[in-house]
C-alpha cells in the first residue's frame, strides 16, 4: 500500500535522483523524468560520470522491491527511471568481472521477492546453496506482457506471448464452449472460444497470465466471434511467433483497477495462490500507462517479426531476409536487442534489405550453424533454461 | 480535393472488378449423388430425377438441363409430370408435396417450385391415414390422386392443391363392397399402387398392399370391379388398351387379370413366377408394352431367386423369345421405356434405368439390345475419383488424336442416337476445346471434354498394364456361358472396387503442346507418357530413383513398389507408356512438373524430390528432403490414421444402407426407423459433443511430414545473376523450405547426347514453416511465365526477360513476393494470422472484363479451408474479391477443387458428381436451355392459361436471348455428408499431436 503511494507521489517531482555505485565509489547526479533520453545516452553519461570511458559496464538498479535488476536497453531503462522511488540506485560492474548471480531471477516466476532479493543482495555463500544460475542480462527476454490495459475493459486482459527464440512450447489449448453476453434484449448465449488446458512447463502456464476457461475474445487484435475452433487454431499458430491474446478471465478477482490511487491489492487479498495476477497487476499499475502499455495496431504488428525467412545462397552463406542470421544465437526479442551488442556486428553485415524495418542484418554464421541455431537453440541454454525453471519452482516453494 | 480523387479511383476501381469477376455456380456434371426418384414425360421427352437430399434435376436432349432444390432437407421419395403439361409433382420423406414447373424468362426456361401440398386429414386422425404411399397424376392434368398409409384415397385438384373431400375413396367404401370370402378383408393395408384406364381416364385401379385391387369409377363414385389378389402387392400395369391389369408381387410373381368379361367376373389370366421353383424376390415394378406387329415387351425389375441371385439388381426384359436379364452394378431406383411415335404410343424404343450409382440406356430396337452412350449424367465415379487436372484450349490436332483413340474404345455402344430430346440447348458453341483429366483408383485416367455443358467421356487411360497387378484382370464374371438361368448380362460402368490400391492416380500433368503426359501414383510410380495413334507393342523401361540417397536408419513401413512387367506389353491407340520411375521409398507422389521443351520431369514424394531426364531417360537430380527425426513419413501412406477413418466411413454406410432399406417397407417399420434414427441422432450428438480440443504450437523444424513436398515448378528465370536467365526448378515443401536448382540444358542439338545437370542454387525457409502449396515466377511485367513451349506456339505469351522478375511463394498462410535473382522480401499478404483461414488449392487465371474484350487481368485464384474462392491481383498481391463456394465441412471436395485458365473452376459435390463454378464475369459455361409447353392432345379448352402464359412469353422472349443471362438457381446440396463428423471422430481419435500433419497430408496427398 504504502509502495504505491509513494510512487504516486513521487510521479509529481520532474526530475530523478540518481545514486551510481561503482567499486567503492559514488555518483550522484539527476535525470529529467519526463525525457530521461534513450538508453546508449544514459549508458554514455555513466562512463562520463564515473570516468571510466572505455569500460564496459554491467548497469544495474535496485527497484520498488529491492530486487537487483539490469538495465541494458531503452526499455528497462525507461522503466528504472519510471520506477524510480524516488532515488534511482544504481549499481555498476566492469563486465568481465560480473557476478551475474546478483541479479534477481526474472521476476515473474519469483514470488516472495522480498526475501530472496535480500538474499541477493548481501550474497551470502552458506545461505545461498546452490547458487542460482542466471543467464546473461543480454539474454534476458520478455516471456510475456500484459498490454493495452488503458484501452481495454478492465474485464479483459491482452497477454502478449514472445514464443520467439525460445524452444519452450506455448503449450495451451483450446475449446470451444458458449459464453453468456449481455445485449439491449437481456443474456444472450453466444459460442465462444475458450482455453482448455495449460501444458505444465509451457510458456502459457509460466506466464500466469492464461487460466483454464479464461474466453479468448480476440487472436491478434483480430475478433474471434463468428470464427470456428479450426480458424482461431489456424490464427493463433499463424501468429505463435507474436501471440497476443485477449481473454476475459475466468477468475476475474485479479482484473485490474484502474483509475483508483491504489490498486495491486485487490488481486492479492485472498489467496496467495493468485500472487501470479496480483504481481502482473501491480506491476502495470505501478510502471504507469506508459511504455509497457503499449497500443497494437494491427499494422505495428505486421511489422515486427515477420521478415526472417532464411536464405541459404550456394556457397553455404547464410543469411536473413530480414534479419541477421545471428538474432538466432542470441535469442532475445528483436525489437530489445540492436542497442547493445549487435550494433557493431550488424553494421558489419552486407546489406540492408528492402523492408527490414529498421533492423539490421548480418551475414554471419556458416550455413550449418544458422541452420542449427534457427532450428534448435543450442542444447546447454535449454538446460540451462530447464534448471533455472526448477530452480524457480524451488524458491516458490 | 486529394480525397475526392482517391474515391473516385476506388469507385472505378470497383467498377472494373465488377467487369470481371463475378462467381456463379454454372452447372453440375456427372451423376447425382444418391437418386432416390426417377420420373418421365413422353410428351416433353424429359426425364426428372430426385435424389436423397432434396435436389430435383431435369434432363431433355443433350445440354438441356434443369435444376431445383427443396427448401426441406428430405429426400424425394416420387416424382411425377402432369400430363401433357410443363408441371410436375414430386413426393418427398417427409410427406409433403411440391409442384414444380418450368417457365419461360428472358427467352430461356427456368425451373420453379410454385406450390407445396401437406395432406391433412381429419382431426384426431393418426398421421398413417394421410401419410401418402401411391401417387397418379391424372390425365386431365387437374387432378392427383394420393394413396395413403391408411388405405385412403385423397383427391386433390391442382395446382392449387385444393383438397376434394366429396371424391376422397375412403377405406370403408372400399371395404363395404368387398367380397366376403375375401381372406384380406380385415385389413387392406395401404395404398401401394394407382393406375389409370389408358383408354377410359374415369377408371383407376387402387392396389392395396394385401394384394386386393379396386377398380374405381371417379365419375359414379363407386367400385366397378375387385380383383382379389391375395399375395402382397408390389406394383400394378394397365395395359395399352385397356384390357387386362398387370400385378407384380412380393413372392417374385406376376398376374395378368382381364378385365373384358363380365362384371366381376375377373380371372386370373395368366400367373407367373419368372425365376420361380425356389424362393423369389419381389417383383417391384412390371411394365408391359405392344409393338405393332408380334409380341409385346415386358419388362419388370427384380423377381430373382432369393437364395443364389438375391443380390442381384435386375431388369429383365422379356420379348417373344428373347429374354434377358440386364445385370446392374447397383441397387434399382426405378426405370422407363421410351416410346417412338408422335404420341409416344408406338414401339419401345429404348428402356432407362435409374440405378443407384448411374444412368443406363439400352437399345430395344437393335439386335442384342446394346447400350447407348450417355451424353450426360456419367459416372464419373465408376472408379473414385482421386485427382484431377485441367488443361485449357487444347490445339485442334491434340484433341483430334485424343477423340480419335476414344473412339475405338467406345465401339460396343449402339449407334442410335440419344432417346430423350427434349428442349433445345441455346448455350453457345464453348469458345475452346478444354479437356478435364480424372485420375482414378483403379491406375485409370479419363479424359473429359469439359467444354460446354455436357461433361461427355473423351478417352480412357489404364496404366494397369504396365505392371503386374495382384489380380488377373479377366477373372471377372464376364463369361456369361450358353443358357445360363437367369439370363444374365452385365451393364453399367460403375466398379469402385480397385485391385490393388497401389495403382491410384495421384497427380497428373499433359502438356497440350507436345502431346507428353506424366501420371503419378499412390506407390512412387511416375510414369510418361506420348500419344501414338497407331498401337504398339513395347517394353517400358522402369528406373529407380532413391529419394533416401542412402540415408542410415530409415525403413519404409508401408506398401511395396509396384512390379513393372519386363516383357513387352501391346498398347492400344492413345497414350503409350515409355518410361517408368519408381520413387524409393514407393511413397505417394505428391507432387509433379513436367517441361516438354527441356524434357525433364520432377517429381516429389514425402522423403524428397527429383528430376528425370526421359529423354536420355536419365536421372538428373536426386534431392533428399526429410527430417532425420521425422520416422512418421516412413509410415506409408497414412495407413493407420486411413483404416480408422475408413472402417468409421464403412459403418456409416452400412448405418444408413440400413435407414434406406427400412424406408422402402415404411408401413409396418415406422416405429422401427423411428427408433434406428434416434438412436443414429444420438450417436452423432454424442460425438459431436465429445470435448474437442485443439492445441496451440508454433511449428517447428521437427514436425512430421515437414519434408513432403507440395508443389513443384519450372521455370526460365533469373537465378544466378540479373544479366542471364536460367532454367530452374523450384520445389516447396510442407515445412515451408523452397529449394532452386539451376538447370544446365544442351542446346537442341546436343540435348540427346549432353546430360543435364542441376546444381542447387538457393533455399529458402519461411519463418512461419507454413506448406508451400505454389510457386510462380513473375517476368518483368509481373505476369507468370509462360508454360513450356507455349510462346512457341503464341508468340504474345513471349514473357518480358528486362527488368526484373520476381518470385511468388503461396505457402497455407501467406502470399509472399521475393524479388530475383536475390531473394529478399518484396511483398506479402497474410492469411491465415488475419482471418484463420488457409491456403488448400490454388492457381493462376486471366480474367478478362465482360465489357471490353481487350482488357483482361491476370489474377491468383485459390481457395481456402473455409471453402471460400479469392482472387488477388498480381504481381501486387491484393486482395479482390472474396465469395463463399464450398461448405467448410466438405472436406473431400475443397481437396478436389482444380482452376482453369480462365477463370473458372471444378469440384466433386459429392463423390460422383462435379460442380462447375466461374469467378469470371466474362468465361461462364452454363446450361441455356428452352422447353417449350407441348400442344395439349385434349381439347384445348382444357389449357390451362398459365400454360398458354408461358409458351408465349416463350416465343416472345426468343428475340433477348442475346440478354444478359438470367441470375440462375445456384443451389447446393444441403446434404450433411459424413465428411463433417468423420473428421471430428478423426481428430478426437488420433489425439492432438497428429491432427495437423494428419489434415495437412491429407490435402497434400489429395
Amino acid at each position: 500500500m504504502n509502495r504505491s503511494q509513494r510512487v504516486a507521489s513521487s510521479r509529481t517531482l520532474s526530475s530523478v535522483e540518481v545514486k551510481s555505485k561503482f567499486g567503492a565509489e559514488f555518483r550522484r547526479f539527476s535525470l529529467d523524468r519526463s525525457k530521461p533520453g534513450r538508453f546508449d545516452e544514459f549508458y554514455g553519461l555513466l562512463q562520463h560520470v564515473h570516468r571510466i570511458p572505455n569500460v564496459e559496464l554491467l548497469v544495474a538498479y535496485a527497484d520498488v522491491h529491492g530486487d537487483l535488476l539490469p538495465i541494458n536497453n531503452d526499455d528497462n531503462y525507461l522503466r528504472a527511471v519510471k520506477s524510480a522511488s524516488p532515488l534511482l540506485r544504481l549499481f555498476l560492474q566492469r563486465k568481465e568481472e560480473a557476478d551475474y548471480s546478483t541479479f534477481g531471477t526474472d521476476s515473474l516466476t519469483r514470488k516472495k521477492n522480498t526475501v530472496l532479493s535480500a538474499v541477493l543482495l548481501r550474497p551470502d555463500p552458506n545461505k545461498k546453496k546452490p547458487p542460482v544460475i542466471i543467464s546473461l542480462p543480454k539474454d534476458f527476454r520478455p516471456v510475456s506482457s500484459i498490454i493495452d490495459v488503458d484501452i481495454l475493459p478492465e474485464t479483459h486482459r491482452r497477454v502478449r506471448l514472445y514464443k520467439h527464440g525460445q524452444e519452450k512450447p506455448l503449450g495451451f489449448y483450446i475449446r470451444d464452449g458458449s459464453s453468456v453476453r449481455v445485449t439491449p434484449q437481456g443474456l444472450e448465449k453466444v459460442p465462444g472460444i475458450f482455453i482448455s488446458r495449460l501444458v505444465p512447463g509451457g510458456l502459457a502456464e509460466s506466464t500466469g497470465l492464461l487460466a483454464v476457461n479464461d474466453e479468448v475474445l480476440e487472436v491478434n487484435g483480430i475478433e474471434v466471434a463468428g470464427k470456428s475452433l479450426d480458424q482461431v487454431t489456424d490464427m493463433m499458430i499463424a501468429n505463435s511467433h507474436n501471440l497476443i491474446i485477449t481473454v476475459k478471465p475466468a477468475n476475474q478477482r485479479n482484473n485490474i483497477v484502474r483509475g483508483g490511487v491504489a490498486s495491486g491489492s485487490s488481486g492479492r487479498s485472498s489467496d496467495s495462490g493468485a500472487s501470479y495476477h496480483g504481481y502482473s497487476a501491480h506491476a502495470a499499475a505501478a510502471s504507469g500507462p506508459t511504455h509497457i502499455i503499449q497500443n497494437f495496431p494491427v499494422g505495428e504488428l505486421e511489422s515486427d517479426e515477420d521478415d526472417e525467412d532464411l536464405v541459404i545462397e550456394v556457397g553455404g552463406e547464410a543469411e536473413g531476409v530480414g534479419r541477421s542470421a545471428s538474432d538466432h544465437s542470441v535469442p532475445s526479442l528483436p525489437r530489445y536487442e540492436p542497442h547493445l551488442n549487435l550494433r557493431s556486428a550488424g553494421s558489419s553485415g552486407s546489406a540492408f534489405s528492402a523492408n527490414a524495418n529498421g533492423s539490421l542484418r548480418g551475414s554471419s554464421g556458416s550455413l550449418n550453424n544458422a541452420n542449427t541455431s534457427s532450428a534448435t537453440p543450442s542444447p546447454d541454454r535449454a538446460k540451462e533454461r530447464r534448471s533455472l525453471e526448477e530452480e524457480g519452482t524451488v524458491i516458490t516453494l | 480535393m486529394k480525397r475526392f480523387k482517391r474515391h473516385g479511383h476506388e469507385s472505378q476501381r470497383d467498377r472494373l472488378k465488377h467487369e470481371l469477376f463475378q462467381f456463379t455456380k454454372t452447372v453440375e456434371h456427372g451423376f447425382p449423388h444418391q437418386p432416390s426418384a426417377l420420373g418421365y414425360s413422353p410428351s416433353l421427352q424429359l426425364m426428372a430425377i430426385g435424389t436423397r437430399s432434396g435436389a430435383i434435376k431435369l434432363y431433355g436432349a443433350p445440354g438441356v438441363e434443369f435444376m431445383g432444390l427443396h427448401d426441406e432437407n428430405a429426400a424425394v421419395t416420387q416424382v411425377f409430370f402432369m400430363p401433357h403439361q410443363v408441371e410436375l409433382v414430386t413426393l418427398l420423406d417427409d410427406n409433403s408435396l411440391h409442384m414444380w414447373t418450368l417457365r419461360g424468362h428472358k427467352g430461356l426456361s427456368e425451373l420453379l417450385e410454385i406450390g407445396r401440398f401437406m395432406l391433412t386429414g381429419p382431426p384426431g386422425a393418426p398421421p398413417s391415414v394421410t401419410r401418402v404411399t401411391a401417387v397418379l397424376a391424372h390425365s386431365s392434368g387437374e387432378l392427383l390422386l394420393l394413396g395413403t398409409e391408411g388405405g385412403h384415397v385423397f383427391v386433390v385438384e391442382v395446382p392449387g392443391f385444393r383438397e376434394m373431400e366429396e371424391r376422397n375413396i375412403s377405406l370403408d367404401q372400399v371395404t363395404s363392397c368387398v367380397p366376403d370370402d375375401y381372406v384380406g378383408r380385415r385389413n387392406l393395408e395401404h395404398v401401394e399402387a394407382l393406375q389409370e384406364n389408358p383408354v377410359n381416364s374415369n377408371q383407376v385401379v387402387i392396389g392395396y398392399g394385401r394384394g386386393l385391387m379396386v377398380v374405381w369409377d371417379l365419375e359414379r363414385h363407386c367400385a366397378i370391379r375387385h380383383i382379389p389378389a391375395t399375395q402382397q402387392l408390389e406394383s400394378m400395369w394397365w395395359t395399352e388398351d385397356g384390357g387386362s391389369i398387370l400385378s407384380s408381387h412380393s413372392d417374385g410373381s406376376y398376374c395378368s387379370w382381364s378385365l373384358t368379361g363380365e362384371d366381376d367376373g375377373e380371372e386370373e389370366e395368366k400367373s407367373d413366377i419368372p425365376y420361380g421353383n425356389f424362393p423369389c424376390k419381389a417383383i417391384t415394378k412390371i411394365v408391359q408394352l405392344p409393338t405393332a406387329a408380334g409380341p409385346p415387351f415386358l419388362l419388370f425389375s427384380g423377381g430373382m431367386p432369393r437364395a443364389s441371385y438375391g443380390d442381384r439388381h435386375c431388369v429383365t426384359v422379356i420379348h417373344s423369345k428373347t429374354q434377358v436379364a440386364f445385370d446392374f452394378t447397383s441397387r434399382i431406383i426405378d426405370f422407363f421405356v421410351v416410346t417412338d411415335g408422335p404420341d409416344h404410343t408406338g414401339e419401345p424404343s429404348a428402356l432407362v434405368v435409374l440405378v443407384e450409382e448411374e444412368l443406363v440406356v439400352i437399345d430395344l430396337q437393335t439386335e442384342g439390345w446394346p447400350v447407348i452412350e450417355t451424353p450426360y449424367l456419367v459416372p464419373l465415379h465408376s472408379s473414385a475419383i482421386t485427382c484431377s487436372h485441367h488443361v485449357s484450349a487444347i490445339p485442334l490436332k491434340l484433341w483430334e488424336r485424343i477423340a480419335a483413340a476414344g473412339s475405338l474404345q467406345n465401339t460396343h455402344y449402339s449407334k442410335k442416337p440419344w432417346p430423350i430430346t427434349g428442349g433445345q440447348n441455346l448455350a453457345p458453341d464453348p469458345p475452346q476445346r478444354d479437356l478435364l483429366l480424372t485420375g482414378h483408383e483403379d491406375g485409370t485416367v479419363r479424359f473429359w471434354d469439359a467444354s460446354g455443358v455436357c461433361l461427355s467421356p473423351l478417352y480412357k487411360l489404364s496404366t494397369a498394364p504396365v505392371f503386374h497387378a495382384d489380380a488377373d484382370p479377366n477373372d471377372n464374371m464376364s463369361q456369361s456361358a450358353e443358357g445360363e438361368w437367369p439370363p444374365f448380362r452385365k451393364v453399367g460402368c460403375f466398379d469402385p472396387y480397385s485391385d490393388d490400391p497401389r495403382l491410384g492416380i495421384q497427380k497428373i500433368h499433359l502438356c497440350k503442346y507436345s502431346g507428353y503426359l506424366t501420371v503419378a501414383g499412390t506407390a512412387g510410380q511416375v510414369l510418361m507418357l506420348e500419344l501414338n495413334d497407331e498401337a504398339a507393342e513395347q517394353t517400358v523401361e522402369a528406373k529407380v530413383m532413391d529419394l533416401l540417397q542412402g540415408q542410415e536408419g530409415f525403413r519404409w513401413k508401408g506398401h511395396t513398389q509396384l512390379d513393372v512387367r519386363e516383357e513387352p506389353v501391346m498398347f492400344p491407340p492413345g497414350f503409350q507408356p515409355f518410361t517408368v520411375v519408381q520413387c524409393q521409398p514407393p511413397a505417394v507422389v505428391t507432387a509433379l512438373a513436367l517441361h516438354s521443351e527441356w524434357k525433364l520431369v520432377a517429381f516429389g514424394t514425402s522423403h524428397g524430390f527429383g528430376i528425370f531426364d526421359y529423354l536420355q531417360k536419365n536421372k538428373v537430380l536426386i534431392k533428399c528432403t526429410l527430417n532425420p527425426s521425422d520416422q512418421l513419413a516412413m509410415e506409408g501412406p497414412l495407413s493407420r490414421v486411413k483404416s480408422i477413418k475408413k472402417s468409421l466411413r464403412q459403418s456409416f454406410r452400412r448405418i444408413r444402407r440400413s435407414r434406406v432399406s427400412l424406408r422402402k417397407h415404411h408401413i409396418s417399420n415406422n416405429t422401427k426407423i423411428q427408433e434406428a434414427n434416434a438412436r443414429l441422432e444420438a450417436e452423432l450428438a454424442e460425438m459431436e459433443l465429445a470435448p474437442v480440443q485443439r492445441k496451440i504450437e508454433a511449428r517447428s523444424s521437427d514436425d512430421s511430414f515437414t519434408g513432403l513436398v507440395r508443389t513443384l515448378y519450372f521455370a526460365d528465370t533469373f537465378l544466378s545473376d540479373s544479366s542471364h536467365n536460367t532454367p530452374s526448378l523450384w520445389a516447396g515443401t510442407n515445412g515451408g523450405g523452397v529449394f532452386a536448382y539451376i538447370l544446365s540444358v544442351p542446346p537442341v542439338e546436343r540435348r540427346a547426347d549432353e546430360p543435364v545437370t542441376a546444381q542447387p542454387a538457393k533455399e529458402i525457409q519461411l519463418m512461419h514453416r507454413a506448406p508451400v502449396v505454389g510457386i510462380v515466377a513473375l517476368d518483368g511485367h509481373g505476369v507468370p511465365l509462360p508454360e513450356p513451349l507455349e510462346t512457341a506456339h503464341d508468340l504474345a505469351r513471349s514473357p518480358e526477360m528486362h527488368g526484373s522478375h520476381h518470385l511468388l511463394v503461396v505457402s497455407e498462410e501467406q502470399f509472399k513476393v521475393f524479388t530475383l535473382p536475390k531473394v529478399s522480401s518484396k511483398t506479402k499478404l497474410k492469411l491465415t494470422a488475419v482471418d484463420g483461414s488457409r491456403v488448400r488449392r490454388v492457381g493462376v487465371a486471366w480474367f478478362v472484363s465482360s465489357k471490353a474484350e481487350d482488357y483482361s487481368e491476370v489474377g491468383l485464384v485459390f481457395l481456402t479451408n473455409q471453402g471460400d474462392v479469392q482472387v488477388l491481383s498480381l504481381p501486387h498481391i491484393k486482395m479482390q474479391v472474396r465469395y463463399p463456394c464450398i461448405r467448410r465441412e466438405d472436406v473431400s471436395g475443397i481437396a478436389s477443387c482444380v482452376f482453369t485458365k480462365q477463370g473458372q473452376g471444378f469440384y466433386l459435390m459429392s463423390p460422383s458428381e462435379f460442380e462447375r463454378f466461374s469467378v469470371s464475369a466474362r468465361c461462364l459455361v452454363e446450361p441455356r436451355c428452352l422447353l417449350e409447353a407441348p400442344l395439349h392432345p385434349v381439347s384445348p379448352s382444357q389449357r390451362r392459361p398459365q400454360t398458354e402464359e408461358a409458351s408465349s412469353t416463350n416465343s416472345n422472349a426468343r428475340d433477348t436471348e442475346d440478354a444478359e443471362s438470367a441470375a440462375r438457381h445456384v443451389m447446393e446440396h444441403a446434404l450433411l455428408n459424413d465428411e463433417k463428423v468423420l473428421q471430428e471422430i478423426q481428430k478426437s481419435l488420433e489425439g492432438d499431436q497428429t491432427s495437423f500433419t494428419e489434415n495437412n497430408v491429407k490435402s497434400a496427398v489429395a
